[in-house]
Parts: structure tokens; sequence; C-alpha cells
């Protein structure tokens, strides 16, 4: 059942949950870290509103630059920003930023340790209808390799707004990835959020259970759901919304690993290299047990809604119940 | 800003300290690039002996002019005029590119954090240096006297990254950023003009509502002229393109691309023996001065 020390939306699994767009949860995030902090500037490569930056573009016209289609330029001119003092977020769609100035985050924001927000929107398939070269499915790969840089990967739009809030106070370069479509809202204001802390939203701590499921993103929702669905058919499942991907939270994911002895990871994005792969770094090395990975397998997107492609790319519910049942039988 | 024969002179045995010191740390080193080292020796002089305002004992000072160095290959020059200039031991010159030293092949700023920024890979030190001077026109206003100096080479240029960084600081009429070209004509490759041409090089930079300013970049006043011209326009960026002779100084490494990556000490063919280069370097480089000074007696 609900981990109820959470305190997440009470009408979670009812049918007219209500859903946001996680990305709007970062707009207003950054309205209210701007408002805390003048330090805080924005940056947009032409995808202002896309990204919700207009929020704070029309509050702080001062504080906000449009650096125009240049999403190398972005990257280094907020390195050279932070050098001075600011927190620079940077926002564009997250298959352009980072995916196409990767390597001036390395060098001018990583490796020079400057803390900018870098803040991906449009990630996984939810950006469905413009098809594959919009679908950023490599990021958490791309950022999460990257020394001094903090993952995050919020999984409504409250915890956007807090991620983003929070992200501003870090002093460190951070990665935040976003959604376009509405996603159903899980959390609420009153539930507990710190970077680093992955949060147990289904199942009770200590209590065995036979499957695991962590998931990250709006997928979370899905799994909660598969979770319930299992609950009828008499399986027990806990679900780990793991938030922040870097640094992974080991000590929770060891501790779902020991209560459970099986685990299904659950991502929009390449198998690959990915949040799963971080979760998997962790138990190998620390409580090995049975995995499934949820994800998509080496291949690239199209076009169709966001939930026709995550059908399509088997990382819907039925997928996810059918990979908890598989590793359960795997476990010896 | 006049210089006095007397403060050319000074400005010449220093660039010549300078050059010694390249020589020495690439052969202690026995790796890293000659030729755009000793081209820019002058005008990494001319900034840290008279242009720039800072404090070599205080060099994390607010209130500092900054220097972005984008063509990081280069930074033996940097360290070697840092060191004159007090901000380090000379002799800690000699750990370039040894494990453990300050003095990484290519500056990171978590080993010597007195460098404005870690480069290596080419084209983004404009854009981190608009962003710097962004910083201080939200700052400081207009009025602000401190100047960001981006120094790049010139077959860098042909990153892309380098015309969005232009387009943007001619937009944002960034009057406090000087971005100082190594025109040397040589890269890695062969040529400038062969590898990708350049030219016309001012006339890209004056489309994009760049001042531009041509230089021989090898001579003090010329260098220090332009970049009081560049200070005086404050409606918008100015270049001042140096036209550098590469390996400057070594009779046998000037204007030859195949001394852009290697040091002193390399079998390279038509070229001295190598066990003399460094000899015959450090000997053209100590006559030098005396060349110099013959010529303005």
């Amino acid at each position: 059942m609900i981990n109820i020390s959470q305190k997440l939306n009470p009408k979670l699994f009812d049918k007219d949950v209500e859903q946001i767009p996680i990305r709007k949860g970062f707009g207003e995030g950054l309205l209210l870290a701007g408002e805390k902090n003048e330090s805080i500037v924005g940056l947009s490569a032409d995808l202002t509103e896309s990204t919700q930056m207009h929020l704070f573009k029309n509050k702080f016209p001062e504080r906000y630059i449009e650096v125009g289609i240049a999403e190398q330029n972005l990257a280094s001119v907020a390195s050279g920003l932070s050098a001075m003092g600011k927190i620079p977020f940077i926002s564009s769609f997250a298959a352009f930023s980072p995916g196409r100035n990767w390597e001036q985050i390395r060098t001018t924001i990583c490796y020079n340790n400057r803390p900018v927000v870098i803040v991906g929107s449009h990630s996984g398939f939810s950006d469905g209808a413009d098809g594959g070269t919009h679908q950023s499915l490599e990021d958490i790969a791309l950022m999460r390799v990257l020394p001094k840089m903090t993952v995050i990967s919020p999984c409504d739009s409250i915890e956007a707004k807090k991620a983003t809030v929070a992200s501003a106070e870090l002093g460190g370069a951070v990665y935040i990835r976003l959604l376009r479509e509405k996603t159903p809202v899980i959390t609420t204001e009153d539930s507990p959020f710190e970077i680093g802390k992955a949060r147990l939203y289904y199942g009770e701590e200590d209590v065995k259970a036979d499957v695991g499921i962590v998931a990250t993103g709006s997928l979370v929702f899905k799994a909660l759901k598969v979770a319930e669905t299992l609950k009828k058919e008499n399986i027990s499942a806990k679900v780990l919304s793991v938030t922040t991907i870097k640094p992974i939270d080991s000590e929770s994911i060891i501790s779902l690993a020991k209560t459970c002895g099986a685990i299904v990871t659950v991502e929009e994005h390449q198998i690959a290299c990915g949040f799963g792969s971080a979760v998997a770094e962790v138990l190998v090395q620390n409580f090995p047990v049975p995995i499934e990975f949820i994800g998509v397998k080496d291949m690239f997107g199209q076009s169709g809604t966001p939930n026709e492609l995550l059908e399509h790319y088997e990382i819907g519910e039925n997928h996810i119940l059918y990979a908890s049942k598989k590793v359960i039988g795997r476990k010896n | 800003m006049n210089l006095t024969d007397e403060k050319i002179k000074f400005l010449e045995e220093k660039a010549r300290d300078v050059r010694v010191s390249v020589i020495e740390m690439l052969v202690s080193a026995g790796s890293g690039h000659s030729a755009g080292s000793l081209g820019m020796a002058d005008i990494f002089t001319a900034l840290y002996f008279v242009i720039l305002k800072h404090d070599p004992k205080v060099p994390s000072w607010p209130g500092r002019d900054r220097v972005v160095l984008s063509n990081g290959h280069i930074v033996p020059v940097q360290y070697a005029t840092m060191a004159h200039a007090g901000y380090f031991p000379v002799d800690e010159l000699l750990t370039l590119r040894k494990f453990g030293s300050r003095l990484q092949g290519h500056p990171h700023r978590d080993f010597l954090p007195m460098m404005e920024t870690s480069s290596g890979p080419l084209g983004s030190g404009i854009s981190q240096a608009v962003g710097m001077a962004l910083a201080d026109r939200m700052d400081r206003g207009k009025s602000s006297d401190r100047f960001f100096y981006c120094i790049t080479g010139d077959g860098e240029l042909d990153e892309g990254q380098n015309w969005e960084a232009m387009m943007l600081a001619g937009k944002e009429k960034l009057g406090n950023l000087i971005v100082i070209v190594d025109r040397n004509n040589i890269q890695i490759d062969g040529y400038t003009e062969d590898v990708m041409p350049l030219e016309n090089l001012a006339h890209k930079f004056e489309s994009f509502n760049f001042h531009v300013e041509e230089i021989d970049g090898h001579n003090f006043s010329e260098i220090t002229e332009a970049v009081g011209r560049a200070q005086a326009v404050f409606d918008g960026p100015s270049v001042i393109i140096a036209h550098t002779i590469p390996g400057k100084g070594v009779s046998f490494m000037e204007r030859d691309y195949k001394w852009h990556g290697n040091p002193p000490k390399t079998e390279i063919a038509g070229e001295p023996p190598k066990d003399e280069q460094e000899k015959i370097a450090l000997k053209e480089l100590h006559s030098l001065g005396g060349q110099i000074e013959s010529q303005h007696e």
C-alpha cells in the first residue's frame, strides 16, 4: 500500500487524478528561486516558453538572456556568468542541451566546477508527435557520466518545483530532466524532498515484499499502478521513487534489494548507461539480486502520442507487470 | 597608452625572459606547443606588465580584469608570464606537464585556481568571456572599469561556437569585451588558409558588429595603443587581430607549422639535430635582446 509517511496525493489512484506538465513545475520553481536569490539568471536558446522560463523572464527581464539557437554558446556563456558569481539556469529541449553541447558542459561547466543548472525539457517520449529527433532517450547517460554533475529526474510538477529551488542552492552543476506533456501529480507540497534521497512511495520500510520496483520520472506513477495491480494478485511490491539519479541513494536501493530480493528498474530512456544501469552498479557491488530493466532497447523513437510510444517501446504498465513477475521467478 | 623607449626596452627584456622560460619548460616537459607559445610572448608580456588591472599577490582580487585563454595549448606562455609577473615562483615552471604539478598540460582551475578558466577543447573561450562581461554589466552597469580579454588562436576560429558567441557579443553591445586573435596563420595540419580559409577575417568580425584593430603582435607600442582604442569603444565588443610569427625568436621554428604541437628536441626532417635545438634556441633568444637593443639606440 501507499506509504503514508510520504504524504502523497490522496487522489493518486482516482480516475480524475490531477495532471500537470512536469516542466511547469520548473517554471514556477525558477520564479521562486529568482525571488529568493538575485544572483540567479536565466538563459534560453529560443525555447523560452516551451521550457517555461517565460515566468522568470517576465518578472526579471534584466536577469534573462536570450542567446538564440546556439546551445554550445548557451552552456559556455553560463559558465562565464557563474565565474562572476551568478547562478545560471540554462534551458532547452534535452535533445539539444545536453544533446548538442555535451563537451561544453563537460569542460566549461563540470571541469571548471561551475554551479550551472542545465534544464533539459521534452525528454523521453513526452515530445511524441515531433518524432525521434526531438525525443531525448540518452540524456541521463550523457549527464551521469560527468564528474561533479548532479542528475535529477522529478516524478511530477511539484517535485520539479522543489528540485529547481534546491538546485539553485546546491552550489554545483546540476542537470534537471523534464517532460513536456501533462502527467499525474504524485506528490504534494508536504511530501518530503531532498536532493540525493530516494523515497519509498509504496510498501513499508524494513518489511519484506516479493519485488522492488525502482522508477524515475513520471513512470513512478505507472510503477505505483502496477504495485496496486500486483496486490490484487496477492503479490507484494514496493516502489522506490528515485528523483536524484546522481549521486544515487545507494542505501535505499540496497535496503530495497535486501527486503525484496528482486528488482525491476523503470525509465523513459535507453537501457544502456541509463538509470537502471546506475541502480545495477550499486547492487552488483553490494547486494546482487536479479534485475529486470524497463527502458528503450537500443532504438530511436518515432512520431506518436507518448502513451502509444511507451507501449510500442515496451515501457507500459503491462510490461512493468510482466517484468515484475519474471524477476520474481528468477529468485533462487 | 604611449610607451617610453625605456618601458619598451623593459618589456622586450621581459618577453625574452618569458620565451627563455617557455623553451626550458617545453624541453623539461618533453612535449607541448612551441610555436604559439613563443609567438604570443609579446602580447602576454604587454598584458601582464602594463595593460591589466591585477594584483599578482592577490590573484582573486574582485576588481581585476579577466584574461580568458581560449586556446589552452599555448598556456606555457601564460604560465611563464604569470610567474615572471610574480604570481608564483619561476622555478615552478619546470614542473609543467608533470604528475602532481599545478601547471597542467592544458590549464585546469582545480589545480591552479588563479586561471580564470580551464581550457583545451577549442572554441569556447569567447563564450565564457561573453558570460563574464554580461555578468559585469548586470552588476556594475556601463560604468564598470573592468575589461574582459579573451585570447584565441586563429585556427580555433574554425569552431562554430566562436561565431555563436560573437553574435551574442554584438547583440549585447559588450564594450567591456576585448578579443585578441593570435593570427599566426598556422594550425596542426598546415597553414590556416590551406586547412580552412579564415580571410577576410577582419571583415568577418566587422560584420558581427565588432570594432576591429589589426596590429603587429610583436610591437609593444602597437599592442598597447590598440588595446587603448579598444577600451575606448564602449558601445560594442572589440577584436584585436594580432599578426604574430609562430615560433618568434627561434629561427628554425619561425613560420613553420611543424612546430605548432612539438617541443624543442624533436626530430623533424630539415630542422637542426634534436640535441642541438635547445642550445640554438636559447642562444638566439639571449642574443635577440642585444639586437633589439641596438635597433632602438
